[in-house]
């Protein structure tokens, strides 16, 4: 007998996310993704000054919170032919480099670790034994006895009081959970330590950008931060010195006690290495510029496309190809619903057909989300660390190649495993331990510039919009911590005429396509078996694998419908 | 801080400060906690031993919903310290609900609102990410199929008192930047009336969302505000007046270019689009991330996040504010900077005019506006 289930709201993510799915025969049969809020930031950005756009886009998402920043700045770069100084990409990989090592173990720990660690029984565990699991996994310090027994009497005082607070009413005691008690402590034990470790390493941020989440450094033409040795006011020697810091603790954990953790954990779990796969197409604009450039060839992660999981042929991407459609998203286009638009050519204009709230169930058949599907050839991708990850690894990347064999071979699996929700969850260790690495050869780059006396951090040549041409259009791209990342602009006189952003979550969160094409959530939930259809906590480990992030996805619709505002000549 | 270096002169009681050992926070930590809250709050430190008793009693349950938020306000709040965030959620409070932390997920996240909702009505604190979008009956936001008008309303009725956290939930922000394609509004504008503080900024800063939870706890009430609710002791002054480079401001020093020596050796940043002369808020006292920095110490101007419909007027960005004057008199540019925010209160005090100025404006001019 099939029968249909919502999960609303899925947790543990940014924004507003619902699956719905079939269930037959203890399996899913087939899904639906949908997001259920908007707010119009494309609409809002028109008529705009372009070089203000990247405040407005960061606030696309909070978590991830430079990504849109970068991708907005780089359209706008692109359209006016802007090159920034070497001190600029420096420090702008520095930024992006340790938001995808801070934002990858927030993941893992407080968003998808609970989908895999029971907390509950990690107060049967031996706190003794506990610190003899950890310290055969590594050499991090702090796993004495004496650290898992405080662990243990921390929580089991707070399981006392009665309220459980974030952690009540979840799946625990589910039959798919498989760790042995020791195991779940040590989880345990890290949730609490990453929690602390996030808020350090993430200065950098504050150091470069004044704050984080949302910081405020980034200009077109390069960043605010100034960089001089002989000032208090500046990046300096000192400051350096805190930077290197922060970014060794980031590197150690991450060597230490994310790797260790998720090779520990996953070795309970390696059914999932055959589960969750979905559409099998990757992308990857690539990202982290090893030269200044300018060009796309010397990336540290590199650019392409993987189709069919056809890891022999990496592909040339070309953002031509690239389209959107809205056959099932709540949104009308002029030329009919059934063809794809470029995003320079994108058209927004919203017609809600979802059922009045409140609603139990949507129209499936019809329209059911409020994100658009993204098409590369027409073909539905998945993106993010796994397709990152993939792309290097297929095109030769030395440092990719050494940790994912190196972690297939802890696993005792083979490379085909990587085509899962396990494989996915895995590829962000690999992706965060590579830029972890990174990092700080950025930092010792920016101080051999600024020991030859190199500060600039801005190139002002077109900075005064009376230097732009009438008309131009640029395409902005990142490698965010969740996957390709896409910003289209024109500008017209000075101002946004259009701007369009296709981020990771449409890719991976959009609905079915004209030709009834799933997206790469709704593909990778079909067949993954469920124990329990009131708790069904396998929706979770698959979708989280994702790393899902909402707000994102659903930044671009034009509320209104309006016509593009035409800008008149000043 | 000086109260660090004179813990003496404070005196919790030492059953307290063996219960916190006990729970994993060291009594330094404690005391520091204590009293640098204290002092968030504008208060006299003899107040410290009253702010121990109230983190002593029972948990406060709090709900934290998000509507067309980014999640940045629970991210900020992750990057708390002094309690830091995961002593907050095992010891100070009990988050009975939060869509980015709880483990529960579907009918069962919504099962545990809807509890705490019912067993703690009138005692739980509500705090509110994001706007809420009232266009269309509420189609632009649901949350397991329903409104996101409803379900806030319902919540903010419930509740002892909201906190709206970020600029979003306090004024609209950016959803309810012009043209408004979804109809956001902030909480007071969708439940008029109701006990509600507002933490504006983009996003809030977490030691201002402490601060205000401590208060509660330690008063029984909210800390005093200004007439948009924010509180005095986080927003009573303006950035302007406790700025480090307004020394450079008095004395005529103006970075002219970003990068430029002047820009370099921390000049100000007024000509380079800085709005702190029209904004309140306390960034330049308290900064972020545990004191490491904030816009002007990292040498971008203010954008003035923490006033409201603040993408529409202080926007663009990188243009100045309309000329200041007389550079280097103190008096002068106060009474300017007065003036410049009624001047622009009625320049862009509705949506349409805000967005059609714009427009029509030329970036790079100045904008004249006519003191009072
Ligand atoms: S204009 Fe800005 S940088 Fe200059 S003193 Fe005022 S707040 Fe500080």
């Amino acid at each position: 007998m099939a029968k249909k289930i919502a999960v609303d709201p899925i947790t543990r993510i940014e924004g507003h996310l619902r699956i719905e799915a079939q269930l037959e025969g203890g399996k899913i049969a087939n899904a639906w993704s949908s997001s259920t809020a908007f707010r119009g930031i494309e609409t809002i950005l028109k008529g705009r000054d372009p070089r203000d756009a990247h405040h407005f886009t960061q606030r696309f998402c909070g978590v991830c919170t430079t990504v849109h920043s970068m991708a907005s700045i780089r359209a706008v770069e692109d359209a006016l032919k802007i090159q920034i100084p070497d001190n600029a990409r420096l420090i702008r990989n520095i930024i992006m480099g340790i938001q995808n090592v801070q934002d990858h173990v927030i993941h893992f720990y407080h968003l998808h670790a609970l989908d895999w660690v029971d907390i509950t029984s990690a107060l049967k565990a031996d706190p003794k034994k506990t610190a003899q699991l950890a310290q055969s996994i590594s050499d991090w310090p702090n796993s004495s006895v004496k650290h898992f027994k405080a662990v243990k009497e921390r929580i089991a005082a707070f399981v006392s009081t009665g309220r459980l607070g974030p952690f009540q009413n979840a799946y625990w005691g589910h039959s798919a959970y498989r760790l042995p008690p020791e195991a779940n402590l040590m989880a345990v034990a890290h949730y609490l330590e990453a929690l602390e470790w996030q808020k350090e390493v993430i200065k950098v941020h504050a150091i470069l950008g004044s704050k984080n989440p949302h910081p405020q450094t980034f200009l077109v033409g390069g960043m605010a931060i100034p960089v001089d040795p002989d000032s208090q006011n500046a990046i300096n020697a000192d400051k350096i010195a805190y930077m290197q810091k922060l970014l060794k603790k980031a590197r150690l954990f991450v060597e230490q006690v994310y790797i260790p953790d998720l090779l520990a954990v996953a070795s309970f779990y390696k059914d999932w290495a055959a589960i969750g796969g979905g559409v099998g197409n990757y992308l990857a604009y690539g990202d982290f510029h090893m030269d200044n450039a300018g060009g796309t060839d010397n990336l540290y992660f590199p650019r392409g496309v993987i189709m069919g999981k056809d890891l022999a042929n990496v592909l040339p991407m070309d953002e031509k190809k690239i389209t959107e459609y809205v056959t099932h998203s709540w949104y009308d286009y002029s030329g009919g619903n059934d063809r794809g638009l470029h995003p320079y050519q994108g058209e927004t204009s919203h017609n809600y057909t979802g059922p009045k709230p409140p609603y139990d169930f949507l129209d499936t058949d019809g329209k059911y989300s409020w994100v658009k599907s993204p098409r590369y050839n027409d073909q539905p991708m998945e993106v993010g660390p796994l397709a990152r990850v993939l792309v290097a690894y297929a095109s030769g990347n030395q440092d990719a190649k050494t940790i994912v064999n190196y972690v297939l071979g802890q696993l005792g699996v083979g490379p085909e495993a990587l085509f899962s929700t396990l494989g996915r969850t895995a590829a962000r260790g690999v992706d965060c331990l590579m830029m972890a690495r990174m990092n700080e050869k950025w930092v010792a780059d920016l101080v051999n510039n600024m020991g030859r006396g190199i500060y600039e951090t801005h190139n002002a040549e077109k900075w005064d919009p009376s230097t732009w041409p009438k008309e131009a259009q640029g395409f902005g791209y990142h490698e965010a911590p969740r996957g390709a990342l896409g910003h289209w602009i024109r500008i017209e006189n000075g101002q946004i005429a259009n701007f369009q952003a296709v981020v990771p979550s449409t890719w991976n969160a959009g609905p079915r396509d004209a030709a009834g094409q799933m997206g790469p959530y709704e593909s990778a939930l079909v067949g993954t078996p469920i124990a329990d259809e009131n708790k069904p906590l396998e929706i979770l480990r698959t979708i989280h694998s994702f790393d899902p992030c909402l707000a994102c996805a659903v930044h671009v619709m034009d509320g209104k419908g309006n016509e593009l505002i035409k800008v008149k000549a000043l | 801080m000086k109260t660090e270096h004179t813990p003496n002169e404070v005196s919790i009681p030492e059953e307290t400060l063996r219960k916190w050992e006990a729970r994993g926070v060291s009594r330094r930590d404690f005391i520091k906690f204590c009293t640098a809250t204290t002092a968030a709050m504008a208060l006299p430190m003899t107040f410290v031993p009253r702010v121990a008793q109230a983190m002593e009693d029972n948990r406060l349950p709090v709900i934290w919903v998000e509507y067309q938020s980014c999640s940045g306000d629970s991210e900020a709040f992750l990057r708390a310290n002094q309690p830091a965030a995961g002593d907050i959620i095992l010891d100070v409070i009990s988050l009975e609900y939060s869509e980015v932390l709880m483990a529960a997920a579907g009918h069962l996240a919504e099962e545990a609102k809807q509890q705490a909702m019912e067993k703690y009505k009138g005692k739980y604190v509500l705090i509110v990410e994001g706007a809420i979008p009232k266009g269309d009956g509420g189609v632009y936001c649901t949350v397991a199929g329903r409104s996101a008008v409803d379900s806030c309303t319902e919540l903010v009725r419930n509740a002892a008192a909201t906190i709206c956290v970020g600029s979003c939930a306090s004024f609209g922000g950016i959803p309810a930047a012009a043209p408004n394609p979804t109809d956001a509004v902030s909480v007071m504008d969708l439940v008029p009336g109701a006990p509600v503080i507002n933490l504006p900024g983009c996003p809030v800063n977490a030691e201002n969302l402490t601060a205000t939870i401590v208060h509660f706890l330690t008063f029984g009430k909210l800390p005093a505000t200004d007439r948009l609710g924010r509180p005095k002791f986080a927003y009573g002054k303006r950035i302007h007046d406790n700025c480090e480079r307004r020394a450079h401001f008095d004395a005529g020093q103006y970075a002219e270019a970003f990068g430029d020596a002047g820009h370099r050796q921390g000049h100000c940043l007024y000509k380079l689009g800085c709005k702190g002369p029209e904004t309140f808020h306390n960034c330049p006292t308290i900064r972020y991330n545990e004191g490491t920095s904030w816009l002007v110490m990292a040498g971008h101007g203010c954008v003035g996040c923490s006033e409201p419909q603040f993408w529409d007027t202080m926007s663009p960005f990188y243009r100045r504010l309309p000329n200041v004057p007389g550079f280097g008199v103190e008096m002068t540019a106060d009474k300017i900077g007065i003036g410049l925010a009624a001047a622009t209160a009625v320049a862009f005090g509705a949506h349409g005019v805000a967005s059609c100025f714009r427009r029509g404006d030329n970036m790079e001019q100045d904008k004249v506006i006519e003191e009072e």
